[in-house]
């Protein structure tokens, strides 16, 4: 009896243990805790050039992360790509004229969208398109146009 | 001469078909003890439980320290070069929730676990305490077998969500506590870049994959097994083979359905 | 569950075995005999080494189907239950295996109980007790908190033999009960299956080529040679039997039927020089 009940703590250490390891790697180390569920609402975007933005990037505010790509795809109508992105329910106070732009972290990082509050009164809410947008920084064209000017001069 | 060789691959084939149909089999037969074992008789799972998963875990810590460790040295070294050793925690991260913690932690389990389960069983079997339980009624299967396999399902993501939790501490350890590493960085860099449902659910999902897998493969060829010491030997080294390879294979499978996608 | 022919004296045959064929397809074990035992006797089927002796027993118990014949027990088709059926009927069948068999992960009081616990709602208590009354029968109350490990060869069929007459079985079928035991130990085994038998109103079905152990404490044997019954009697009339395969196994003969040597062509064949046949 009592190497049955040393039997039973031990399995239920061990399985104590196993999901604990679980929830540590969902909460501190996943995005789980920045996105608590599935909770949140979505805006368009509309690019020119979106670069190396993939689904699953970022969405930053003062860098601060507050939702994720959910959809890229490419408009037809009018020639642009159109963004959809997901942000999460607490941060639902963004002016209507916050401005969306593509970002680069540090020189040779991955790509995300970064908002930039408005001054409006009413806020962006589920399925608003937000216009002022900025797109990617895309070094070939950039170094395009600076040869382009310099050979102009 | 020729002839030979076709009807020897002709007959490996067969063989190979055959005991695959048998493992087949033999998992459905043990698949429809799990109710009346879950049901009626838990404390035999949970002592399965302590013997699969719980007896597995010093050796799943250790290694996972170790190679939390090792990455984080190595990395750390490497990025640094690039003025990126911010990305030291999504780099330890994803690697160890997405392919290290699951892998290593099965590889191991079939090591530790598997080769055991094979060796127990056939072993009951060469000293004919399955055809014992049999004549009184008891059927092995559902007595032996099913609490070891649903055991070993309900360890190994367990003990892989440990080897990659234990692994990234390991990994902190040595490119922030040893080599001066941002703390902030690695923690919300890491938490950026892996995202629960994609990474760390399909971490579990291939954990769990790899433990039917490697269990399954383990149980069956004891209960396989030639009746012989001899048998029971070859039966044990081809558990952890085939296990290994299982593991192997299935890894690549599935991270080519799940991030590919 | 098929009704069988009504004989004088059918009533008393717990097992019946008819017609008995079983075999591979370069190697026949058995080719069609008939078995009877009795209830309340000490049967015993003896027979040289690979006369499928214990084949005979797994198809007794259902754990292997003969290709053709019937095996009745106690009026049940083997044969033809379904797995239930099958289940129920076993656990009115004891069995002794060569080593016992006890399960390695259990003690000895555990081992015991195992049947008691997986086939009956008894509470505790009452199997404590049952388990305590069948070890003293055994005489190995003293020891049941030892491992299988910690057994001798003698003690672990000892052990066994408790275990299987746990559930109160009508029959005990004994699979090579003296092998590898001393001559003390035998004497234990013999004594505990005569009285085991006597006391408990047993059947016993004794498969062993021990002839000496045999003839003493069985009611009827039989003899198994090339798939077929070459001899059956008391221990006696099979003592006096004079046909050559009886007398030959009975009474240790090297050659005679069962021959000493393989199958082999001649001496002086193998042993002249042939010329040397280059291989392909």
């Amino acid at each position: 009896m009592n190497r049955k009940g040393a039997i039973e703590i031990a399995v239920g250490i061990f399985v104590m243990l196993g999901l604990a390891s679980l929830f540590v790697l969902a909460l501190k180390m996943s995005n789980f805790g920045v996105l608590a569920g599935n909770n949140g609402y979505t805006l368009t975007a509309r690019f020119e050039d979106i670069g190396g933005l993939k689904v699953q990037s970022p969405v930053n505010a003062g860098g601060v992360r507050i939702g994720r790509v959910t959809r890229i795809r490419y408009d037809q109508e009018s020639y642009q790509a159109e963004v959809t992105l997901f942000i999460n329910d607490q941060y639902n106070r963004f002016p209507l004229d916050s401005s969306a732009g593509i970002f680069t972290s540090g020189l040779l990082g991955e790509q995300y969208v970064g908002l930039e509050p408005g001054a409006e009164e009413d806020f962006l809410k589920e399925g608003d398109t937000i216009t002022l947008t900025q797109s990617a920084f895309v070094m070939e064209r950039v170094l395009g146009q600076l040869l382009y000017s310099k050979a102009a001069e | 001469m020729l002839r030979q060789q076709v009807q020897g691959l002709g007959r490996w084939f067969i063989n190979t078909v055959q005991r695959l149909g048998r493992g087949n089999l033999f998992f459905l037969r043990v698949i429809r003890g799990f109710p009346a074992l879950i049901f009626r008789q838990p404390g035999l799972l949970i002592s399965q439980l302590h013997i699969v998963g719980v007896l597995s875990l010093l050796i799943i810590v250790v290694s996972s320290v170790n190679v939390g460790m090792v990455l984080g040295l190595q990395m750390y070294n490497t990025l640094v070069d690039f003025g990126a050793e911010s990305s030291l925690g999504p780099a330890v991260g994803l690697s160890l929730v997405r392919e290290l913690g699951p892998v290593m932690a099965a590889l191991l389990f079939a090591g530790r676990a598997g080769s055991a389960l094979t060796a127990e069983i056939g072993l009951m079997k060469a000293t004919e305490q399955l055809d014992g339980m049999e004549m009184m009624a008891v059927d092995p299967v559902r007595r032996i077998v099913a609490p070891r396999l649903l055991a070993g399902i309900i360890s190994l993501p367990l003990l892989a969500a440990i080897f990659s939790a234990v692994g990234i501490f390991g990994a902190y350890f040595v490119g922030v506590g040893m080599l001066g590493g941002d703390a902030g960085a690695f923690w919300s860099q890491m938490q950026a870049k892996i995202d629960w449902h994609d990474d760390i659910i399909n971490g579990i999902i291939k954990s769990v994959v790899f433990g039917i897998v490697v269990t399954w493969i383990a149980v069956f060829e004891g209960y396989d097994a030639v009746p012989t010491a001899e048998g029971v030997s070859r039966a044990t080294t081809r558990a952890v083979v085939n296990g290994s390879l299982a593991i192997l294979a299935l890894d690549f499978l599935l991270t080519a359905i799940m991030f590919n996608g | 569950m098929t009704s069988l022919t009504t004989q004088q004296g059918e009533k008393d045959r717990l097992v019946e075995i008819r017609k008995l064929v079983f075999g591979y397809a370069e190697r026949k074990i058995f080719s069609g005999f008939d078995i009877d035992i009795r209830r309340g006797q000490v049967t015993a089927i003896m027979g040289p080494s690979g006369t499928g002796k214990t084949t005979l027993l797994r198809m007794i118990g259902g754990q292997l189907a003969p290709q053709s014949g019937q095996v009745i027990v106690d009026g049940l088709d083997v044969v033809k239950l379904s797995r239930k059926e099958l289940y129920k009927l076993r656990r009115r069948i004891g069995m002794l295996f060569q080593n016992g068999a006890l399960f390695t992960g259990l003690n000895v009081y555990d081992n015991v109980a195992f049947p008691l616990r997986e086939h009956t709602q008894l509470p505790e208590t009452m199997i404590r007790d049952i388990v305590l009354i069948k070890l003293e029968a055994v005489g190995l109350r003293g020891g049941h908190a030892l491992m299988p490990n910690e057994l001798s060869g003698g003690m672990a069929r000892r052990v066994a033999l408790a275990r299987a007459i746990a559930l109160d079985p009508m029959v005990i079928m004994y699979d090579e009960p003296f092998t590898g035991l001393d001559p003390i130990t035998v004497g234990v085994v013999m004594q505990l299956i005569r009285k085991l038998n006597d006391a408990l109103g047993l059947t016993s079905i004794i498969i062993s080529h021990d002839v000496q152990e045999i003839c003493a404490i069985s009611d009827y044997l039989y003899l198994l040679s090339n798939g077929r019954v070459v001899g059956q009697g008391t221990p006696a009339e099979m003592q006096a039997n004079e046909s050559p395969a009886v007398y030959q196994f009975m009474h240790g003969q090297p050659d005679g039927p069962v021959p000493f040597h393989y199958p082999a062509p001649a001496l002086v064949d193998d042993l002249l020089p042939k010329p040397t046949v280059a291989k392909c």
